[in-house]
């Protein structure tokens, strides 16, 4: 944890040097809908980062999910193009398998990368804990509510020891106490993980609530309209952050940014 | 139900039935229709007999092969229909016509490529059972969650494991549903295939004895065989119930 925290500050000062992704010239196009143009992103080491306007394509195209048709995805500065160990991926609906039990839902990750069921269940028990679901590992998933589904998500791609976590409109299936709950988590989880978290949302207030940078995207092409990188100081307690002077205004500043494009 | 405030039971309809048999039966208006005590008391006699010992043992074995190979060559083929477009270009319009098509027109034909034994029963069995199965194989493959594929193959799942730990599973309601109605189709096809072929198991038994005007040893094979479909048939829903579950929820 320690050292977690001494690896966060580095990156805080040399943040271009030390991307964990780098997304390079990116498209993509759905029939004659272009979807994405041109994207060039990177993603810090340690950093959340979610884009602005629903754009689960590009967050596909990072985790290998779906090509691009043109641009390339690097991590730890390797070229990828399928997915791969160093990524985990956080479904919007869960995808969780609903014959399973929570504990092996969590392990499954692991269970496809053939490690011993002793092991992997393991591993699966302590993040279940983590994500606070202790005492729920022999639980169903339609026993669970929308928002410790989530969470057994949640787990199962903290399960897998990825550097990167790719998280899809995570909460937008969830409801309102237990999303700003997991919100909470999130900012907890990132301080003592070490791992980067890049997630799609379409809540401006979330997206600044819980990451070092936002990246928005504008609409049909898709373009990195703007980067913004909040200071806000997330060490204390986390209902302090709504109430933080930087939080109130980088929210009214992107308002007042994509106000343009609605209707 | 309930019937003047008491609760009747599942089977009193069936009681029903076997009463107004049992009446018509002996008023001795038609000669097929012997009354229902009759009937049972040949069903007694007939199990004891020899020639339908060995013919039970003739049909359940022709019976079970061809299911066996019709769900062992159903389930792939479903889902290589639910999964790759192409093979369901391919494929699709002839199973389509194959599960709707009066197929025991085909039955003389599979005499011929097989000839008059137990060969041609098994073809038939499977030739009737198998369409069914596809075509619910490739609805549940159809039906699974695209992210739960995706899932699989962000974790880096191997096509085996893809099959073997997702869609097996997501697809089982209803690959159950689709061998629950294979198997009463298996059984019109083993009875069909021994009914034109005529010199094995059950289909010489019900020669005999409608050739000889034996009607309550006619019925007695006949409410056997419905019996046995309906075990079967009802052994396939207890286990669809099991794995009910979770179909609603995925």
């Amino acid at each position: 944890m320690r050292a977690a925290a001494i690896r966060n500050e580095t990156v805080m000062t040399e943040p271009a040097v030390d991307a964990i992704v780098e997304v390079r010239g990116i498209s993509k196009s759905y029939g004659s809908v272009e979807a994405l143009r041109d994207i060039d992103l990177d993603f810090p080491r340690g950093k959340l980062g979610p884009s602005g306007s629903g754009k689960t394509t590009l967050l596909k195209i990072i985790a290998g999910l779906i090509g691009a048709d043109g641009g390339t995805v690097s991590v730890n500065g390797k070229k990828v193009s399928a997915p791969g160990p160093e990524r985990a991926f956080v479904f919007q609906d869960f995808a969780l398998l609903p014959w399973a039990t929570v504990l092996r839902n969590v392990a499954f990750g692991l269970e496809l990368r053939g490690t011993s069921k002793e092991e992997r269940e393991t591993t699966a028990r302590r993040y279940i804990k983590d994500v606070g679901l202790a005492g729920f590992e022999d639980k169903y998933p339609h026993e669970l509510s929308g928002g410790m589904r989530q969470r057994v998500g949640l787990a199962r791609a903290l399960c897998v020891d990825a550097d990167v976590l790719l998280l899809d409109e995570p909460f937008s299936a969830v409801d309102e106490q237990n999303r700003r709950k997991f919100q909470e988590d999130l900012i907890r989880l990132r301080t003592n993980q070490n791992k980067t978290f890049i997630f799609v949302t379409h809540s401006i207030e979330e997206a600044v609530y819980i990451s070092d940078r936002i990246v928005l995207l504008s609409p049909r092409p898709g373009r990195v309209s703007r980067i913004i990188e909040p200071q806000i100081d997330r060490s204390g307690d986390p209902d302090r952050i709504h109430r933080d002077r930087h939080y109130l205004d980088t929210v009214e500043e992107i308002w007042q940014g994509l106000k343009q494009y609605v209707e | 139900m309930t019937l003047f405030g008491y609760r009747v039971p599942m089977m009193a309809s069936l009681l029903v039935w076997c009463v107004l048999w049992e009446i018509v039966g002996r008023l001795d208006l038609m000669f097929i229709l012997p009354p229902f005590s009759d009937v049972l008391a040949a069903t007694v006699d007939l199990v004891q007999l020899p020639s339908w010992q060995s013919a039970t043992v003739t049909t359940l074995r022709a019976f079970l092969i061809g299911m066996l190979l019709a769900i062992a060559a159903g389930i792939p083929l479903g889902m290589l229909m639910g999964r790759a477009k192409i093979a369901d270009d391919l494929l699709g319009m002839w199973v389509n016509i194959f599960s709707s098509a009066p197929l025991s027109a085909i039955v003389p034909v599979l005499m011929i490529l097989f000839g008059f034994g137990e060969n041609t029963i098994i073809a038939a069995v499977f030739l009737f059972a198998i369409w069914i199965i596809v075509l619910d194989t490739r609805a549940g493959v159809r039906h699974i969650s695209p992210s739960l594929i995706e899932m699989a193959r962000s974790y880096g799942a191997s096509q085996p494991a893809l099959y073997g730990k997702i869609i097996v599973w997501a697809a089982l309601p209803e690959i159950l549903a689709g061998i629950r109605l294979g198997l009463i189709r298996g059984v019109k096809g083993v009875v069909i295939g021994q009914l034109l072929v005529a010199i094995v198991g059950y289909g010489a038994l019900f020669e005999t004895f409608s050739r000889n005007f034996r009607m309550p040893q006619f019925w007695a094979l006949t409410i056997i065989l419905f019996a046995f479909a309906l075990v079967v048939s009802a052994l396939i829903e207890w286990a669809e119930a099991k794995v009910e579950f979770y179909a609603g929820v995925r």
